[in-house]
Parts: C-alpha cells; sequence; structure tokens
C-alpha cells in the first residue's frame, strides 16, 4: 500500500498543512509519498524531503503548476494516481478545489475532512457543522481524501531524508487562466496553524473598532480571526472566517471577544486546547464552550489584557 | 446564455441537530427544511446575471425528495424561469449528484452551471467541482465576484490568505461564496409567481444515472462535549488563570 499526499506550497515553501496531511498518511499505513506540483518549486521539494514518514517526493515542475490551476493541478495527480491506494490532500482552499476533481476522474467517493483514520478505509469526519460524527468507509479501489489539518498533530518537518525523483509536468488545460492575486500582506502567523487566535465578532461593532485587538494579538503573537456575523457585516475580511464555512482552528489559546457563539462558529474552534471568551452578556453560549469566560464591556477588558500580558 | 443552478434542500441553518440514538443518523423528522444557503447566492448570482442581459434563462434543478419541489419553489421565486427535479428517495451522495447534473447539462446545454461551494448537511465540498471533472470544464470555487464577457467568466476567488482572480472560458462551472452577495428577500407577489412556473420531473434512471452511494456511513456519533469552564471576576483574574494554571501566556 502507497500513499500519495499533495503537498500544499506556494513554490517556495512548503506549507505546514502538507505535514499534518502526511500524518494522516502515516495512521493509514504504508509507504508515503509527496507529490510537489508546482513552477521553480524545487526548494519545496526539498522540505518535503525533509519531512520525517516520508519516503520519496515527486517533483513535477512546470509552467501549467504555477498557479495551482484546479485542471492542471488535477491532471498531474491523475499522471500518477494508478501507482496509488490512498491519495490525500490537505483540507485547505486549495486542497479541497482540487480533490473532488481528481475523484471524479478516478469514478470514486471523495471523502471530506476526515478528522481521525480507524483503519485503510475507515475514517471520522465532522457532518452538520460538527453536530455530528460519520464514521464512513469507502469501497472504492483509490481513496480520495481531505484530510482536516487539526484533526491530527504534523509530522517534524525535519529528520527525514526522502529522494526527490522528477516527473514530467502536464502541458495546460487551457480552459482557465491565472489573472491575479491579492493577499494580504501581514506579520502575524496564519490564521490555520497559529499557536494562539484571537477573533472578534459583530460585538466589535465595526471595521475601525476591529483594531482594538491588535495590541492583544501582538502581545500574544496571534493570528486574528472573525466570525462569520463580522465578515457578513463587513468588519474583517473573509479570509479571517473561523467556522463551518471557513477555517477551522485548534491553537493552544483562542480568544473570542464579542462573539457570541453561534454553532456554526463553534464548528471551526471548538478543539482548541485554552479557550477565552469576553462578552458582555453572561448568556451568551460561548461561555458554554470556554475554559475562562469575562463578562465584561470588550472596549475596557480587551485593552487591559493587552496591557496586562 | 443559459445558467444552471443546482439547489439542496437541506435542514435548516438555525436548527441545532440531533443524533439518533440508535447512531444510524441524525434525526431530520419534523425540522425545519431550507435552501442549502450557498444555494441561495447561487440563484441569486444568476438571477442578477439575467437582470444584468448576460443570461437568458435561469434554470433550477434539485435532486432528492418530493419535497424538493418547495426548494425550487423558493429558487423561482428568487428569479429561476423553471424548475427541474430529478425525483429519487435513495441516499444521494457527491458524484452521484455530479452525474445527474452533467446528465442534464447535456440535455439543457447551459454555458455556465453555478453551484453553491457546499451544502451545510454534509460539508462535502464536492459537487462543484466533480461536475467540472465530468464535463471537462473549467472551475471557479469559492467566488466572491463573478463577471461574464466575451465567452469568458472572470471570477475572483476567497483563498486562503487572500483573494485570486481567474479567467474561465465558457462553458464553466461557478461555486459561490458567502460573500458574493446578499440574497434577496422573497416577495409574496413573486411566491405567487413562482407557483405557476414550469417544474418538470424526471428521475435518476431516466437520465441514466446509477445514484447508489458509494460510500457506507457505519455509525453517526455525537461529537465529544466540551466541558464549559469558569467565569473570572476581572481582567487580572484571567491573566492569573491564563500564566498559573492554563499556562499558555
Amino acid at each position: 500500500m502507497t500513499i500519495l499526499v499533495i503537498a500544499e506550497h506556494d513554490n517556495a515553501e512548503l506549507k505546514g498543512a502538507t505535514l499534518n496531511a502526511v500524518a494522516a498518511a502515516a495512521q493509514i499505513g504504508g509507504d508515503i509519498h509527496v507529490l510537489v506540483a508546482g513552477s521553480g518549486a524545487q526548494a519545496v521539494a526539498q522540505q518535503a524531503a525533509q519531512a520525517a514518514s516520508v519516503s520519496k517526493v515527486l517533483l513535477a515542475d512546470g509552467a501549467a503548476l504555477a498557479d495551482g490551476l484546479a485542471e492542471n493541478i488535477a491532471a498531474q495527480v491523475l499522471a500518477v494516481a494508478g501507482n496509488y491506494s490512498h491519495i490525500l490532500f490537505p483540507a485547505t482552499a486549495s486542497g479541497k478545489n482540487v480533490a473532488p476533481r481528481v475523484a471524479a476522474k478516478l469514478d470514486v467517493a471523495q471523502i471530506s475532512d476526515i478528522t481521525a483514520v480507524q483503519s485503510p478505509d475507515t475514517f471520522e469526519r465532522p457532518i452538520y457543522a460538527g453536530n455530528a460524527i460519520a464514521t464512513v468507509q469507502s469501497a472504492d479501489p483509490v481513496k480520495v481524501i481531505t484530510v482536516r489539518t487539526t484533526g491530527f498533530d504534523a509530522v517534524a518537518a525535519q529528520g527525514g531524508s526522502a529522494a526527490v525523483e522528477n516527473i514530467e509536468a502536464v502541458a495546460d488545460s487551457g480552459l482557465s487562466s491565472f489573472v491575479g492575486r491579492e493577499l494580504a500582506q501581514s506579520d502575524r502567523p496564519e490564521l490555520a496553524g497559529a499557536r494562539a487566535v484571537v477573533s472578534g465578532g459583530r460585538g466589535l461593532g465595526s471595521a475601525e473598532n476591529f483594531k482594538i485587538l491588535d495590541p492583544l494579538a501582538d502581545k500574544l503573537g496571534a493570528a486574528l480571526g472573525a466570525s462569520r456575523a463580522a465578515v457578513d457585516a463587513g468588519y474583517a475580511p473573509n479570509d479571517w472566517q473561523v467556522g463551518q464555512t471557513g477555517k477551522i482552528v485548534a491553537p493552544q489559546l483562542y480568544v473570542a471577544v464579542g462573539i457570541s457563539g453561534a454553532i456554526q462558529h463553534l464548528a471551526g474552534m471548538k478543539d482548541s486546547k485554552v479557550i477565552v471568551a469576553i462578552n458582555k452578556d453572561a448568556e451568551a453560549p460561548i461561555f458554554g464552550v470556554a475554559d475562562y469566560g469575562l463578562v465584561a464591556d470588550l472596549f475596557q477588558a480587551v485593552p487591559e489584557l493587552a496591557a496586562a500580558l | 446564455m443559459k445558467v444552471l443552478v443546482p439547489v439542496k434542500r437541506v435542514v435548516d441553518y438555525n436548527v441545532k441537530v440531533r443524533v439518533k440514538s440508535d447512531q444510524t443518523g441524525v434525526d431530520i423528522a419534523n425540522v425545519k427544511m431550507s435552501m442549502n444557503p450557498f444555494d441561495e447566492i447561487a440563484v441569486e448570482e444568476a438571477t442578477r446575471l439575467k437582470e444584468k442581459g448576460s443570461a437568458a434563462e435561469v434554470v433550477a434543478v434539485s435532486c432528492g425528495v418530493a419535497q424538493c419541489q418547495e426548494t425550487l419553489r423558493t429558487a423561482m421565486a428568487i428569479g429561476a424561469d423553471r424548475g427541474i427535479l430529478v425525483q429519487t428517495d435513495a441516499e444521494l451522495q457527491p458524484l452521484a449528484v455530479a452525474k445527474i447534473l452533467k446528465a442534464l447539462v447535456e440535455r439543457e446545454q447551459p454555458q455556465l452551471v453555478i453551484l453553491g461551494k457546499q451544502a451545510i448537511d454534509d460539508d462535502a465540498n464536492q459537487t462543484g467541482q466533480m461536475l467540472a471533472a465530468l464535463l471537462d470544464w473549467p472551475q471557479a470555487t469559492y467566488a466572491s465576484k463573478v463577471e461574464v464577457a466575451d465567452g469568458k467568466v472572470t471570477v475572483t476567488r476567497e483563498v486562503d490568505g487572500g483573494l485570486e482572480t481567474l479567467a474561465l472560458k465558457l462553458p464553466a462551472i461557478v461555486t459561490t461564496d458567502l460573500r458574493l452577495n446578499e440574497p434577496r428577500y422573497v416577495t409574496l407577489p413573486n411566491i405567487m409567481k413562482a407557483k405557476k412556473k414550469p417544474l418538470d420531473t424526471v428521475t435518476p434512471q431516466d437520465l441514466g444515472v446509477d445514484p447508489a452511494p458509494r460510500l457506507k456511513t457505519l455509525k453517526v456519533s455525537e461529537p465529544p462535549a466540551r466541558k464549559a469552564g469558569i467565569k473570572v471576576a476581572d481582567v487580572a483574574a484571567l491573566v492569573d488563570k491564563l500564566k498559573n494554571e492554563a499556562k499558555v501566556v
């Protein structure tokens, strides 16, 4: 049994989510290969080769793979898919974009967002915003899976010594083209892998007021997040959204500020190690999951907390 | 240009589902059902394309039990011109739905299919991408902006860390994200009008699709509950707990 893990990267750096997917592969058991599909991505392949548990890295390097276009990346995966019993993607925006394309072409079901491996064909995955956990079994010859990164502790980034094998890169499909990218510039850690997260909700009241979270996030070395309500209201950008339809996070410390705690939000953060909630409404559902709740006016409590840390 | 919009009937956004005691699934008897919120955004977007003159006809499709007719009526009240119900009582998984939709695309010949990025019941996030693969069409998932011009659709997508923009040759698949639009409030006159719009019913078998599920659900269980903690009196007490008890700062 050999498992293929599709690397998440930006052509320069291997993203941490790949290491969580490798960890899931290690639980399934068998040889683990990592596919790096990119352009000028040799450094990424070298990083993947050093990850623990990886026995081989396939590097497909070509212009058609530069921008992660789903049509081309899926074709690249399909070019090698025949050698594998399982194909795992981290459940990131790009993994979720490409994996179903691969599964459909192979005429197999995809198993989305697995949080546990029970056996090589049986997996747990959350449904209904995490309000239920389904245990599903696949009889398909190839298992195409996306891995919820918070469900698996990353393997070590160093210590491995896999060989890197260059494979032929696919040609461009000609169906889609990349126009541009606007990525937020931030010195803060990435939300999905941050050790601490400070999230704001509708209680912040405005985009301007969201800045009150900055000093606290600075002190904690935290990423900033937001509830869907805050994103919908235009207080925070969409890529900050934590919840069922946004990012799933499980940091060591999650500070929920002015967030009531809708089930869709809890779905995205309830596996955090320590949860702090600051809300003026003592009845807010967020207090039902918080380790430490502070019923207070956030506009006073947040600056005070930032100063006290 | 014709736009096809698949819509799914799901447990309403505001309902907290309960796992059945025999662990065979969640209890959806007597709970409120609604259109999947992302699909509502898809219908709204297709309707706006029609209002702008980019689309000539909007066709809504729903796959599932007879009551999916209600979901199609909602889509038609928002602005879809007609509905197609692919009726079956069988459990439908994303691959089967994608195959049904492929057959309908071949029959209806739309230039654009707009779907919700994920359904809030199974949270699979697969159908649009699978349909794109089966048709060999380009895809742009998680759209926050859609523009159709000159045989192309230009889509701004929500990705990790920000936005990216792709240009797709038509015909193409787009899946919606939250910020694409805010669906209109459905008015009573439009609900009445929707009742008179055409609604056809077919079966997966009519379309030559075997909808049998590929994944077997062995059990559905409650997630481990998180215990509520304590309330602290003030910021000083909170800092003390974080430093000395939780040891996370």
